[in-house]
């Protein structure tokens, strides 16, 4: 990996595009722009086919031979299952109102991710292919041959779309380009095209449970390292259940928030409320991922990894399932997940234990958000909070893609973080709620081969951060998913030196007051808490 | 290319009208072109938008943009992210008639160093302006058809020529249409970015329209043509009976109006112009966000492969047993 250019140096962008068409100006691999190709061994273990290792830098990309009839038959496959990827290769007028809404182009100035030309890099095969007007006129109505120029250019731009869909809320179509990037990705999946930064994972998920591919022990002890951190600051011995059955919750939250901080804050958070609250809950080393890899591979993919969701909850006999902070988890939970691998008739309308709320925007997935299961908790009072104590931060808010243009869970958040801390200011409106700027490596894109890349694609968001920043002093960039406290923190250190990152939850048990606790004097992360260091240091 | 291609081929149809009228083809231009070109054009979209239909909607993905229905006490956005079948229709109804979405843009500039996003809503009201037009020109047009001019019609002609100037009548879409497909067209040649992008399948209807527009302003207002001719032509076409006689009389200007307009029909199934089919049914606006309440049925659902329970506790079992982790089997 080459070294990564100045912020200064990246941050010269141009975003007119070159003098020559698009269909003549063939895909330049860039460094830092792309990830390494997917190893056999990850590929074998889902019975992936043409499973092999091979290099998106290298010439020859040891194809099948008829590696053209596999993408054809199942362009035509998804066309026939898709109205969505149907409609959205026939109605596009290219006005241009997607084209400088991706933070990609952006951040980059390449006119093949402003989302409309995206999108026309297959568009253009499926008139050749599926259209009369394209197999008469050819070029002249935008139609061209697959070559294996373009199956690469497909490769090297399905994998700079993070799928965070901000083009379709400005689409007057409603054209999701997420859609057209998840059918590319199916495509290049049939040849064994991932990228090794999805297919690892996706191997791990499927095997051991997880993204990261922690073995039960091994959750176990994670969770027992954040305990005894737990028992530093607050005195209090907390002893969690894994696996256990008769439980009234299950609790599926992304892993990668028991691997690295900022995210293991969080997962510290979710273990001190729920300890708090006495809430008769599980954890699972089976479904030990909230997260979904496989959505980045191939629906069918999701559908295997997701399926553990259900089937734990239905082995372990629990009511309902309660799900942690991540973005891209809830878009599949919330729409994917009850129609792959539903009806969830086995358990319960969900209704929180404590405050009698009936879930009823939950009834059928019964699953809830647990920002939705904290909001009602402060709602009711049920708990005792000290917002002083997060008083050393100023907080912003950002919104994940996946669960503002996927979901719409926009005030819960804001909510919980009000009440848990004192100091909190927006970003600029055109770039919070369904406006949202993606992280820059969603979708498996949050690799280390690809830093350039991902620095641009965070770009927009970091400029928002940079404003209240500049403007309000804002240290604290707080947000509701795992990929975002994993990459936002790579994108601060980065862009917005200052700021850090956290989960929500984090602030929550900052700010809570347990029963039977010491004074407090050290935050979730071992730090001093406000007005609290000198009476340390006295000590 | 991509715009002379389109426009030498509009020049062209022009061209043909003219020498087909000298070579006395006034029932081809005046009957069986107009004629197939409806057909064309009702067949055509009845099959595109049934072909689009079959294929299904397997997963539930509204793009939602506003606050989803959660807790009693949080205020949904009920348009924005509709859970209901009405929020749907006013969603569905705003994207439609008001172009909603269109009307979010932003304009994005990098400005020293600092990315900056201003407000853009020309693109918003030349594709207002156009459309509405388009489709007000279109009702007047009826008057063509129909032995008795109904109220409405001739209120919407009131309307459209409230500022009484001119014999006959000055329309205001007439001026409002030119401008907007002027505007079209322009910001495609001037922009960097939607020149980049544009195909000749984008200036084709642009040129096309222009010469419709353009054609029917000129007979209107400057050159005159046989009106009675055209209305007794209208009303025999709507009866399948038109006089064959009256054809000749017309004048050369309306067979280019005529044309170019039985073009765009034709052309319109095959064409982006189906984006008025095909924003009724793009999933990601017509859908309510109820996807945890309601069950989404996916019909082509089908069993895949899962590593279960079982599979894995026989892979960790000794190590479970070790961490105190419980196990279905000893």
């Amino acid at each position: 990996m080459a070294k990564l250019p100045k912020p200064e140096e990246l941050s010269k962008i141009d975003l007119k595009p070159p003098k020559t068409d698009w269909m003549d100006t063939p895909v330049e691999f860039k460094e830092d722009m792309y990830c390494w190709g997917a190893k056999g061994k990850n590929l074998k273990v889902v019975e992936f086919p043409n499973a092999r290792d091979w290099s998106p830098k290298e010439e020859d990309w040891k194809l099948p031979e008829n590696w053209k009839e596999i993408v054809m038959e199942a362009f035509g496959d998804r066309l026939s299952k898709y109205r969505s990827f149907k409609l959205f290769m026939d109605i596009c007028v290219r006005c241009g109102a997607c084209a400088d809404k991706c933070h990609f182009f952006i951040g980059g100035g390449d006119p093949k991710n402003m989302p409309v030309l995206r999108a026309e890099l297959m568009r253009s095969v499926y008139r050749k292919h599926f259209t009369t007007g394209g197999k008469i006129f050819g070029k002249t109505a935008g139609a061209r041959e697959l070559t294996l120029n373009v199956l690469k250019e497909w490769w090297y731009y399905y994998y700079q779309c993070t799928e965070c869909r901000r083009c379709s809320v400005f689409c007057p179509y409603g054209i999701d380009t997420a859609e057209i990037t998840m059918m590319g990705r199916e495509f290049l999946n049939l040849l064994g095209l991932n990228i090794d930064w999805i297919a690892g994972p996706v191997a791990n998920c499927y095997m051991k449970g997880n993204h990261l591919g922690l073995e039960p022990h091994t959750i176990k002890n994670s969770i027992e390292f954040f305990l005894d951190d737990i028992e530093n600051i607050t005195g209090i011995k907390i002893e969690p259940t894994f696996n256990r059955k008769g439980a009234e919750i299950l609790f599926v939250t992304p892993s990668g928030d028991l691997f690295a901080d900022p995210g293991t804050y969080t997962a510290m958070g979710y273990l001190m409320l729920f300890h708090e609250l006495g809430l008769d809950y599980t954890w699972s080393t089976y479904a030990s991922e909230g997260g979904n890899f496989g959505f980045f591979t191939s629906n069918e993919m999701g559908k295997r990894l997701n399926s553990k969701i259900y089937a734990e909850a239905k082995r372990l006999g629990v009511k309902w399932i309660l799900g942690g902070e991540c973005g891209h988890m809830w878009r599949v939970l919330h729409q994917y997940m009850d129609t792959w691998n539903g009806p969830a008739d086995f358990l319960e309308v969900p209704k929180s234990p404590i405050t009698g709320t009936v879930f009823e925007n939950a009834k059928a997935t019964k699953m809830v958000h647990i920002a939705e299961f904290t909001a009602d908790l402060i709602k009711h009072g049920k708990l005792k909070l000290d917002p002083r104590r997060n008083d050393h931060l100023k907080v912003t808010f950002h919104d994940s893609c996946n669960t503002s243009r996927g979901m719409g869970i926009l005030e819960e958040p804001r909510y919980i973080i009000k009440n848990v801390c004192k100091n909190f200011y927006e970003m600029p409106e055109n770039t919070i709620r369904e406006y949202t700027f993606c992280c820059g490596s969603g979708t498996g894109l949050n690799a280390s081969e690809n830093m350039a890349l991902r620095m641009r694609g965070g770009l927009p968001r970091a400029n928002a951060v940079k404003y209240v920043h500049d403007n309000h002093g804002v240290n604290m960039l707080a947000n509701i998913c795992a990929i975002d406290r994993a990459t936002l923190k790579s994108a601060m250190e980065y862009w917005v030196p200052d700021v850090q990152v956290c989960g929500i939850h984090e602030l929550v048990a900052n700010a809570l007051v347990m029963k039977g606790e010491k004074e407090r004097t050290l935050d979730l992360r071992l730090e001093p808490l406000p007005g609290k260091a000198e009476k340390e240091g006295n000590e | 290319m991509k715009i002379f291609f389109p426009l030498v081929i509009v020049m062209i149809l022009v061209l043909l009208v003219f020498a087909g009228i000298k070579a006395n083809l006034y029932f081809l231009f005046g009957v069986v072109i107009p004629y197939a070109a409806l057909a064309v054009f009702v067949l055509g979209f009845i099959y595109r938008v049934l072909k689009w239909a079959s294929s299904p909607v397997p997963f539930h993905i509204p793009t939602t943009c506003g606050q989803e229905k959660t807790l009693p006490w949080i205020k949904q956005n009920k348009i924005e992210n509709p859970s209901s079948a009405l929020g749907v229709i006013i969603r569905m109804a705003l994207e439609v008639f008001a172009f909603r979405s269109l009307f979010r843009n932003l304009k994005t500039e990098l400005r020293d160093g600092k990315i900056v996003y201003g407000s853009e809503k020309w693109l918003w009201a030349a594709g207002l302006a156009f459309h509405w037009s388009f489709l007000i020109i279109l009702v007047r047009h009826l008057r063509f058809f129909m032995e008795n001019v109904p109220v409405v019609l001739k209120t919407i002609e009131g309307l459209d020529s409230f500022l009484q100037i001119g014999v006959p009548l000055f329309y205001m879409t007439d001026a409002v249409i030119l401008a907007a497909v002027t505007y079209l067209f322009l910001r495609r040649l001037y922009l960097p970015q939607i020149k980049y992008i544009s195909l000749a399948a984008d200036y084709f209807p642009l040129f096309l329209i222009f010469g419709i527009v353009l054609s029917g302003v000129l007979m209107r207002y400057f050159f005159k043509v046989h009106i009675v001719g055209v209305k007794i032509l209208a009303m025999g076409l709507v009866g399948f009976n038109p006089d064959p006689k009256i054809l000749s009389e017309i004048g050369a200007i309306f067979y280019v109006h005529l044309f170019l307009l039985s073009i765009l029909f034709a052309y319109f199934p095959f064409s982006k112009l189906m984006h008025l089919g095909g924003v009724f049914l793009s999933p990601t606006r017509n859908l309510s966000n109820n996807s945890r309440e309601v069950r989404h049925i996916n019909p082509w659902n089908y069993p895949v492969h899962v590593h279960t329970y079982e599979e894995y506790e026989n892979d960790f079992r000794d190590k479970m047993k070790k961490a105190g982790i419980p196990v279905e089997k000893e």
